[in-house]
């Protein structure tokens, strides 16, 4: 199981690092929003294992605060994408 | 008000904005001894009244409140400051935790518990002050 569970952080810890790369470089807009997203959800997904390693049953709560807040982060960068922000630059 | 123009969205808010806020009474509640507390509990109010607000716009979303997002900052400080208040009756020091049980339910009722609601509200009405802000600087939405 503790095997498992490297291999699962390590490769979640590759996969926030290529998004941060696509964050960094990304040439539009929606290309760093669509990082951000990939990157809160890698988050909720290192707090899930991260409670199955250590047995605590309260990180789920942290991870369900976490993903709720995601998707209402990700309602409103596409909202903002789609009507422009207050000063449309 | 404005609608947005996915289905999807506003028949998700409308299932997902009151188990979001039994959520955050749950947090609430509590918070003294495990994870949670007023504040995560009113990031998380904030939360589904925004979706709300993505979903039916801010007149909507001001309907619902009923109150202004303003007050809810001043009731919430109120709150907080008055929690403070009942150690004095037992001429205990000032913000000294006071316990008191309700006999026939069980339920222990406190100060800190005041204190919790009243940061709960200054959470809840400044976040929404701010979304509501940003939503009415778009373009003319609200």
């Amino acid at each position: 199981m503790d095997i498992v569970i490297g291999i699962t952080l390590a490769l979640m810890t590759l996969a926030m690092c290529l998004a941060f790369v696509r964050l960094v470089k990304g040439p539009t807009l929606p290309d760093r929003v669509v990082a951000l997203e990939l990157f809160s959800t890698l988050i909720v997904g290192v707090i899930g294992v991260i409670a199955i390693m250590t047995d605590v049953a309260s990180f789920l709560d942290v991870t369900i605060v976490m993903a709720l807040m995601a998707f209402l982060a990700s309602i409103g960068f596409a909202r903002f994408l789609e009507r422009g922000g207050p000063q449309d630059d | 008000m404005v609608r947005s123009g996915t289905l999807i969205l506003s028949v998700a808010a409308r299932l997902l904005m009151p188990l979001q806020l039994l959520f955050s009474v749950f947090l609430l509640l509590r918070g003294h001894d495990e994870p949670g507390g007023g504040f995560i509990a009113g990031l998380v109010a904030a939360g589904a009244f925004a979706l709300y607000m993505f979903a039916y716009g801010t007149q909507a979303t001001r309907a619902m409140l009923r109150v202004a997002p303003q007050d809810l900052i001043g009731m919430g400080l109120f709150l907080g400051v008055a929690s403070t208040l009942p150690a004095w009756w037992h001429g205990q020091p000032f913000m000294t935790a006071q316990w008191w049980t309700i006999p026939l339910i069980g339920f222990t009722f406190s100060t800190p518990l005041i204190f919790d609601i009243g940061v709960y509200l200054v959470v809840l009405g400044s976040v929404l002050t701010a979304v509501v802000g940003l939503m009415d600087g778009g373009r003319d939405d609200g």
